[in-house]
């Protein structure tokens, strides 16, 4: 396991090698330019060239590159066109909310998604089973932004239960905290839970249908112990792998849901950069992104390993 | 008694922490138009760090609300007989944040900075032979020829703002990170977070001047202890945060909110800008047609204002229906002269412009801003416009920041670059032949368009040059009526951006831009 564990991580390499270069041409070959927005509306072609000499965007395409990457390699991001914040402080500061979003937002999905559906698997064919998968279609058929409006007119300008956005630090008390991240995990999270309680409902319909179920029932096992001991167990390989595949969805989701709850999170740096074209916080967070995405799959090929013990690598 | 001593102890402790909660309370939260980028005003010209200089940095001179600049840092000056020599003295008590005292070295490196790096500063270094310091308090000023504008220059916008020698020392092409001034209020960078908060804390050293409030100039009196700028991108978030009160002032609410929050009794809208904004037609002059002035003459003949106004406003109390000045109406430029040809379309006259100008029928090139609401509609407008005048456009949307790029190609339209893009230009600078940039008609000097009227530019030329600020006045039709024989670019229309507070907000002053000082919440 640990070769298996040392030689992803030593693949890692290549693959941000190719997402740098890709990533790099693919900013600075599209249309746009950051000094142009340095200058401002009414900027003239002096000011704006002006800009771009100082922002070393005049030299050449294979220069810039490897200016970039030979930093990079001595793990410097650079700094933003704009503000001069060093990339990683940028990243670093907008790290705690999209992680504690994205946490909750997980941990909110998988205690709603997993019972549900062993829930409908078990009462297949039921009333429980078609309203648990009819509110499961809907929700995964809701635009994430709509989930986030509704909530936010009902619980936050309505009932005035809790803020309609913004973010509190852990670090500033756990009551602000929570508050701030409710509306967004679950606006976040409905989506994702949808997904997971469909699929976990069907591996667990495959694996209620096995031979070893049917023995289990037939030795008088109560129908808990059944259906976590030894269906759940066995269905979950699928169910992690839909996880991991959701961090995915989620990391896309974080994008919208950072946006309209106006939390400072990666999300948000990220659109803001690409509008902006501030090319090193682009870069940045695209190959921390890509590194995170590397590891969460080695993470689900680890738990596969340690949930079914005939997978070895 | 020792009891009762006690207890009246505990309550006075209590009542006075309480005081001081209340106190320490007393933070503005504002959502802002946009998110800070640049913090060096000499850097760029984007409005919000504008408004960022106006908070953290103090100026020389400033705009009353009749738009004549009163001495802000200036505590006296003297100008000689031949108007050529200008002594300031700035006035006792000036210090900037970090505690050094603001000299006559911070000023003239100021001023230099800014001579070198905006506009208006370039425009005033023409004149300007050199500038000396006479000692700590007092700067000299030495022209090599009358220019009128001297105190205008020093107290509009787009002024300098004063920074320490060692920041506005730097080279002009070094951004300046530091944001030291000494305004009323001082910017607080370990609470900086880009992207989403900036925080100012209360100046205690600030020193007011006496002058009540006017506007930019008199006291700027810091009454908040705290002010703290929201970045919040999604307007209905905003919109919601004002509503439930989390906010307490939204300095820029999309102009379709404008109803709703009128219609909250816990919500104050007003437009605090005199002037408000105008939005414009600016024509390639590089290319046909519009290298040929009757084809610029021909686009007044197919505007219709009011339907530009409509779409960009919506509400008819947030625009002007017709306004036919360069320099904007309400402002003390302001002149109808020469306007006549945009006050109603007449597409006939202006396919004969077209004609005689040489237009051979190919599409128009017309820049389209998709995430600019406001170019986007008017835009919009533009173009059902000459489609109805029948002439044929080409169309080409994009994103801000590729529009942004390509406006300043000088490459032929149909090679990268464009026939007619659409933008804005707000505040009291629009009203100046001298500071409006989408009038600058010095051809490759000029904003891109690279409007070319060199009869034009000699007539701004000598206005400039007017000390007497009567005749500089009676210049202004000769300088408008050439103007629309040569077109820099075509008055769309002007609309007033409102702002929004809650009502336990008050003192907000009227000004060309918010500004947060005599700001009070209750």
């Amino acid at each position: 396991m640990a070769g298996f564990i040392l030689r992803r991580i030593l693949m890692t390499i290549p693959v941000m090698l190719v997402v740098a270069i890709v990533v790099f041409l693919l900013l600075h070959l599209s249309p746009g330019d950051p000094a142009a927005i340095i200058a401002g509306d009414n900027a003239t072609t002096a000011d704006v060239e002006a800009i771009r000499i100082s922002l070393g965007l005049d030299k050449p395409l294979i220069e810039q590159f490897l200016l970039w990457i030979g930093a990079l390699l001595q793990g410097d991001f650079g700094v933003s066109v704009f503000n001069k914040v060093s990339v990683w402080t940028l990243i670093t500061q907008r790290m705690e909310p999209t992680l504690a979003l994205a946490t909750v937002t997980m941990s909110f999905a998988v205690c709603i998604a997993i019972p549900v559906g062993v829930l409908a698997a078990w009462k297949a064919g039921t009333w429980i089973d078609h309203l648990a998968m009819g509110i499961a279609v809907l929700a995964f058929s809701s635009p994430v932004f709509l989930i986030g409006y509704g909530l936010v007119f009902e619980f936050a300008r309505t009932l005035r239960w809790l803020p309609v956005q913004g973010y509190t630090p852990m670090a500033q008390g756990f009551t602000g905290f929570w508050q701030h991240l409710v509306l967004p995990a679950i606006s976040l999270g409905l989506v994702f839970a949808a997904l997971l309680a469909r699929m976990t409902r069907s591996t667990m319909l495959d694996v209620l249908n096995e031979d070893y179920i049917r023995t289990a029932r037939a030795k008088g096992l109560a129908p808990g112990p059944v259906l976590i001991r030894h269906a759940l167990k066995n269905a979950a390989v699928p169910i992690v792998t839909t996880i991991g595949l959701g961090i995915a969805l989620l990391i896309g989701g974080v994008v919208v849901t950072e946006s309209v709850f106006a939390i400072p999170g990666i999300g948000r740096l990220t659109i803001e950069a690409v509008t902006q074209r501030d090319y090193p916080v682009i870069q940045g967070v695209i190959l921390i992104a890509s590194f995170v995405y590397v590891l969460i799959n080695l993470g689900i090929d680890v738990a596969y390993a340690l949930l079914d013990p005939r997978i070895r690598y | 008694m020792m009891k009762i001593r006690h207890i009246l102890l505990a309550a006075a402790m209590t009542l006075s922490s309480a005081t001081g909660v209340l106190a320490a309370d007393k933070t503005l939260r504002a959502v802002v138009h946009a998110d800070i980028k640049v913090l060096d005003p000499t850097w760029t010209a984007t409005y919000i760090t504008t408004r960022f200089a106006f908070v953290v940095y103090d100026t020389l001179f400033a705009y009353d609300s009749k738009f004549q600049p009163q001495p802000q840092m200036v505590d006296t000056w003297t100008t000689s007989d031949d108007k050529l020599t200008w002594t300031f003295t700035l006035r006792p008590g000036l210090a900037f944040h970090d505690g050094a005292p603001v000299t006559s070295n911070d000023v003239l490196a100021s001023l230099k900075r800014w001579m070198i790096k905006i506009g208006a500063g370039q425009a005033f270094a023409k004149f300007v032979a050199h500038m000396d310091v006479v000692d700590a308090k007092t700067f000299r000023i030495v022209l090599k020829e009358p220019f009128g504008l001297v105190l205008d220059s020093l107290g509009s916008p787009a002024t300098a703002y004063i920074m320490p020698e060692r920041e506005a020392g730097k080279p002009p092409n070094e951004q300046i990170t530091a944001a030291i001034g000494s305004g009323a209020f001082k910017f607080v960078r370990e609470e900086w977070r880009p992207g989403n908060k900036v925080v100012f804390a209360r100046n205690q050293a600030y020193v007011p001047r006496k002058e009540a409030p006017d506007m930019m100039a008199g006291a700027h009196l810091a009454k908040l202890d705290r002010l703290e700028w929201l970045y919040i991108p999604d307007a209905n978030t905003a919109l919601s945060a004002m509503m439930t009160g989390e906010v307490d002032y939204y300095e820029m609410p999309p102009l379709d909110f404008v109803r709703v929050l009128k219609e909250s009794p816990d919500i104050t809208v007003r437009n605090i800008d005199p002037l408000g904004s105008q939005i414009l037609l600016r024509p390639n002059s590089l290319f046909p047609p519009f290298d040929n002035y009757k084809a610029r003459q021909a686009l007044l003949y197919i505007i219709d204002q009011a339907e530009f106004m409509q779409a960009v406003a919506g509400d008819e109390s947030l625009y002007l229906k017709f306004c036919g000045a360069y320099f904007l109406c309400h402002s003390a430029a302001e002149t109808d002269v020469g306007s006549e040809p945009l006050r109603k379309p007449d597409f006939a006259k202006a396919r004969a412009l077209l004609k005689e100008a040489g237009y051979d029928g190919k599409p128009l090139v017309v820049l389209q801003p998709t995430d600019r609401p406001q170019y986007n509609a008017a835009t919009a407008v533009l173009i059902e416009s000459l489609r109805r005048a029948g002439i044929p456009v080409d169309v080409q949307s994009a994103d801000w920041s590729t529009i942004s790029v390509r406006r300043m190609r000088r490459d032929p339209p149909d090679k990268g670059g464009w026939n007619l893009f659409i933008t804005s230009q707000g505040g009291p600078d629009v009203s100046s032949p001298i500071s409006n940039i989408w009038f600058n008609s010095r051809c490759a000097e000029a904003n891109p368009g690279w409007a070319c009227d060199l009869d034009l530019d000699k007539l701004v030329g000598t206005w400039t040059r007017e000390s007497d600020a009567a005749k500089r006045h009676a210049l202004i039709p000769d300088i408008q009526a050439r103007a629309y024989v040569s077109v820099p670019y075509v008055p769309l229309g002007q609309y007033f951006q409102p702002i929004a507070y809650r009502n336990n907000v008050t003192g907000v002053l009227d000004a060309p831009m918010p500004i947060y000082w005599n700001i009070d919440k209750k």
